[in-house]
């Protein structure tokens, strides 16, 4: 099981967590200041695992971000780095080749996106279309709403002028 | 107006936070932003609900409070709209964890939701019941989910599922109701559910043996047929990632046929064909490949025996093992430790390149190869592993060095062939790395050398070597001071000699210079000035020539502002200078300690040492509360019993003369502890000077004044008298240690209060139970001990109720503890005392069962034992 997924930059700032596991809100602060600690300084050519607390973190870093996710002693390493590798495909064909930028100020996107593909730390869905096709469709009821919305207070503008 | 376009939008408070050059300008902005947001939260504006709580997560993220928003979640969930509740849900799932009671009162929201006829948004509520949902929730609304699993979108029956593996994780009572509906998800074709449901079925075969009997009969074929189907699949391109199919599936499947094939040998032999077919047919070219194999392997690891896949498994292994990279080798490592226990001799092939990877770059995969090695470790190959592991020693980086050094030591002393070996080996960790070496595993160097007798000669000569080069390692110095103090004489004549040895010639005050040379290093701490002085003592004896140097040198001591070294300088340089008669029998060597006691000893008292210093009750090492009379009970051990010195009390002399480390807290805060400790060394140093020809004199005797006794009595006198005023209490006449130990003679021996040490009772990976005992004088069958609790975990305690049951002959009393909650992470203890009265004292020892009841996080807990390690007598 995936017990809590991160996105570090490269300067050590926080641009996703996630938590499938309880930690209190001073636990989840504490487990990021060692984990950046422990990741940020690791070499290039080496492995992609840290052993931490019993748990192991798989890290991979994309550009100037680090996604990590946190699993049990016992799960398979090379799939949880594959797991990253398909997340990050489909935040890639979301944005549009994606850059921290987009990450930042999408923020819940991503977020969004996660959902679709991990629910209480274990994998949702094994094709990159699938989830392309029901974030999309969720962003269509959305914007339909806001139009609906917009054209409301159009109309209540209007009538009130 | 458009309400999704006035106000400072998110994106603008975004930029203008990015844009903050310094952390008080990013609170200013942060804080003018909350404010709007309360102001609008107490408005209860809905119009900006949405785009406040999106900023809210922002500001979450960057790590502010945001508790006022938790609110806020809840009521954009309860409106109708999708986008308010999209937005609202995943407000609930960032700022909310699962412990907050603001959850409780979602729980109609979701079920609400759960039933919409809008299918995203039974999705958004699955996926937030199966991201946070608490052990009530999933209770509350567990036949909600158990009808989604056949819902008509596949899509949301496979939410259903992953919900469902959090459901019957918070409660696992709850996994009967599902199983024929997960064993139906088995016959999916959709990728997404067979996903889902696969992983569903092998968690509710973790947590309930009843699933795992149906799936076993069930399903085991329509698995392996589904992993047929998969590996032989033609190209499709929507799960295809480097050329394999949906390797998340077969990694998924490869886990569940683990499950079941493990301990039953039907089972296995069914999946041996396909199992078989992807070890062989799977491409190890790129990762995806890889993590296929590596499941692979770890599944025919862990089914039942099939020579022939074990042996493809190994090779597949060996084949990781010597792969470029990293993150293939890291997980043939951390494979190979299971396929130890499979069959060690295949994994003995590749110790070579195991013994590598120790000395790899990454601290990953040392960290791995170490823990490899040390279980590869035997009688057979102990001697090159070692001797390679402490070559990389000496090269290895400063952070490794701790961990390599226990696991070295370890290996020693597990596998020693012979005492030379050990000593040896020790020596060079000690040179080396010496500031990493735990304190027992010294102190077990010294008891062996002590037992040794024909190695004496060696040890002290090697450790002589050893410092003229290593002198930095203050373990290394402690060593060799101690047995140059005890076998000096052995240095200078070399006695002893084994062929070989190199010869070395050492005068007296070549021995002596060591000694100096160490008590006035900068860096040496109150222990290893403590046992120079000891050294130097010893020294004064054994060469008579040299007293008066050594006098010099323990005379500076006498000014120094520990008060221990200082009295014990006192006292020493009291004895170099007038009492040369006896002299020679204070200083004599030390009687061999008893290994067997001492290892009993390790395993007992260790843990009590490490409670001591975490700042629970302190015990001394040679006597808990009644200083006074635990020097008594030394002494009435030597004189009274019949038992010869060494094997009575020979670990406590160890304990008395090692345990110094313990005292300097004490002995600063506590003067007047600290003198009565002084009188024990004393009476210590007294014990093991009487000759063994006394040991058979009664008590009466010792005090009627007899030559030898009166002698030592009066050393006694004299430096008693000197060492109060040197610590600054003006001690009345009647209190002196001297008066105590003689008013010590006057109750009935039966009156004095042995000492037990304190045990760790119980301990599991949540909960640390010690026992701190205690007599009441006078009644020998009743033992009073103090319990106490403290919690390893994140979460504190509530409810908590320690029963305890014991056998006919013993009866048990219970006070009230002193709390019922138990604050997290050991941040303090309930402590509760037991009467226990053992009818059979001195016949039977005290047993006794325990069941622990808490909560922890709303949770019951239950943890059960059985506590069989109470120190004898009692």
């Amino acid at each position: 099981m995936i017990h809590f997924v991160l996105l570090i930059s490269r300067q050590g700032k926080v641009r996703l967590t996630k938590w499938y596991s309880p930690y209190s809100q001073k636990e989840r602060t504490k487990v990021i200041r060692e984990l950046s600690g422990l990741i940020l300084t690791r070499g290039p050519k080496l492995c992609n695992f840290v052993e931490w607390r019993g748990y192991k973190v798989v890290y991979k870093r994309y550009a100037s971000l680090y996604f990590c996710m946190c699993s049990d002693q016992d799960d398979n390493e090379l799939e949880i780095l594959e797991i990253i590798h398909h997340f990050v495909e489909i935040l890639d064909r979301y944005f549009g080749s994606v850059c921290e930028l987009d990450l930042i100020f999408n923020f819940h996107k991503a977020y969004y996106i996660l959902d679709e593909l991990l629910i209480a730390g274990e994998l949702q869905e094994s094709s990159k279309k699938t989830v392309a096709r029901l974030i999309a469709a969720q962003d269509a009821l959305v914007e339909a709403a806001k139009e609906q919305a917009s054209s409301l207070s159009t109309i209540i503008a209007q009538a009130t002028k | 107006m458009n309400p999704f376009s006035s106000g400072t939008r998110l994106r603008d408070m975004i930029r203008s936070i990015r844009g903050c050059k310094t952390a008080a300008e990013e609170r200013a902005v942060v804080r003018k932003e909350c404010a709007a947001i309360r102001a609008a939260v107490s408005e209860n504006d809905q119009d900006y609900r949405h785009r406040n709580l999106a900023k809210l997560m922002f500001i979450h993220m960057l790590g502010y409070p945001t508790h006022f928003g938790q609110m806020e979640c809840l009521k954009s969930i309860a409106s109708p709209g999708f986008p308010e509740k999209r937005i609202g849900y995943l407000g609930l799932m960032l700022l909310l964890d699962e412990r907050q009671e603001v959850l409780m009162l979602v729980t109609n929201s979701i079920k609400q939701d759960l039933n919409h006829t809008n299918q995203y948004i039974v999705g958004l509520a699955l996926c937030a019941l199966g991201n946070i949902c608490s052990a009530e929730m999933a209770r509350d609304l567990a036949p909600e989910v158990e009808r989604l699993l056949q819902f008509r979108d596949p899509n949301i029956r496979k939410k259903a599922a992953l919900c469902t593996i959090r459901i019957i994780r918070k409660v696992p009572d709850l996994a009967e109701n599902f199983i024929n509906s997960a064993a139906s998800l088995l016959k999916e074709k959709h990728h997404g559910v067979l996903l889902t449901g696969v992983q569903l079925c092998t968690d509710l075969c973790k947590v309930s043996s009843e699933a795992l009997e149906y799936f076993r009969k069930k399903c085991t074929e329509g698995v392996v047929k589904v992993l047929k189907d998969l590996a032989n699949s033609p190209y499709a391109p929507e799960y295809d990632i480097a050329g394999i199919t949906d390797p998340f599936l077969h990694i998924r499947l490869l886990k569940f046929l683990r499950v079941l094939g493990q301990g039953d040998v039907d089972t296995s032999d069914c999946m041996n064909d396909i199992l078989a077919q992807v070890a062989t047919k799977t491409e190890p070219n790129k990762n995806a490949g890889n993590a296929i194999l590596y499941e692979c392997v770890a599944t025919i690891m862990s089914i039942e025996d099939n020579g022939g896949l074990r042996v493809l498994a190994i090779n597949i292994l060996g084949r990781f093992l010597s792969n470029r990279d990293n993150n293939i080798r890291y997980v043939a490592l951390n494979m190979l430790m299971r396929a130890i226990t499979v069959d060690s001799q295949a994994v003995q092939r590749h110790r070579a390149t195991i013994l590598e990877c120790v000395k790899d770059s990454d601290a990953s995969i040392r960290k791995r190869a170490l823990e490899l090695v040390y279980v590869l470790v035997n009688e057979s190959n102990v001697k090159p592993l070692t001797k390679e592991l402490i070559d990389y020693l000496e090269v290895s980086e400063p952070e490794f060095r701790g961990d390599l050094t226990a696991k070295i030591c370890s290996i020693v002393e597990k596998f020693s062939p012979e005492k030379i070996w050990y000593i040896d080996q020790m020596l060079k960790v000690l040179s080396e790395a010496g500031n990493y070496v735990k304190d027992e595993v010294w102190h077990a160097l010294i008891v062996v050398t002590t037992n040794a007798s024909n190695l004496h000669g060696y040890a002290v000569r090697s450790l002589y070597r050893l410092v003229q080069t290593a002198g930095d390692q203050e373990i290394l110095v402690r060593v060799a001071v101690w047995c140059i103090g005890e076998y000096g004489d052995m240095l200078v004549n070399n006695t002893g000699f084994l062929d070989m040895e190199e010869p070395i010639t050492v005068t007296e005050s070549d021995a002596v210079d060591v000694v100096e040379t160490a008590i006035k290093r900068h860096s040496s701490d109150l222990t290893s000035r403590a046992m120079c002085l000891v050294a130097l003592l010893k020294l004064s004896s054994r060469f008579p020539s040299c007293s008066v140097r050594i006098n010099d040198v323990i005379v500076q001591y006498k000014g120094s502002l520990v008060l221990e070294l200082q009295q014990r300088a006192l006292e020493f340089s009291a004895i170099v200078d007038k009492h040369r008669n006896i002299r020679s029998t204070l200083v004599e060597r030390m009687p061999v300690l008893d290994e067997a006691t001492y290892s009993g000893r390790r395993a007992g008292s260790v843990p009590a040492v490490v409670s001591t210093s975490q700042g629970a009750p302190i015990n001394l090492p040679n006597g808990v509360a009644k200083t006074t009379s635990a020097p008594l009970v030394d002494l009435l051990d030597l004189s009274s019993d019949d038992v010869p010195v060494p094997s009575s009390s020979g670990g406590d002399f160890l304990q008395d003369l090692l345990g110094v480390d313990l005292s300097p807290s004490l002995s600063q805060t506590d003067t007047n502890q600290a003198q009565k400790r002084g009188t024990d060394v004393l009476l210590d140093l007294l014990s093991i000077g009487t000759p063994p020809a006394q040991s058979n004199s009664s008590i009466p005797e010792m005090v009627s004044p007899s030559d030898d006794s009166k002698s030592a009595i009066n050393v006694l006198e004299q430096l008693s008298s000197p060492s109060a005023p040197a610590g600054g209490v003006s001690t009345p006449p009647g209190s002196s240690p001297m008066m105590d130990l003689l008013d010590g003679f006057a109750p009935k021996p039966e009156n004095n209060v042995p000492a037990y040490p304190s045990i760790v009772a119980f301990e599991s990976s949540t909960l640390q139970v010690t026992f701190n005992f205690s007599k009441q004088p006078g009644n020998q069958q009743t033992t009073i001990i103090e319990a106490n609790f403290s919690n390893k975990t994140f979460d504190a305690y509530t409810d908590f109720i320690f029963q305890a049951a014991v056998p006919k002959f013993l009866q048990l009393h219970l006070d009230p503890a002193s709390s019922d909650t138990l604050p997290a992470s050991g941040n303090g203890s309930i402590s509760q005392k037991l009467r226990i009265t053992n009818s059979q004292h001195g016949k039977k020892s005290l047993v006794m069962r325990i069941r622990i009841g808490y909560k922890s996080n709303n949770k019951d807990m239950l943890e059960e034992g059985q506590i069989n390690n109470f120190p004898r007598g009692l």
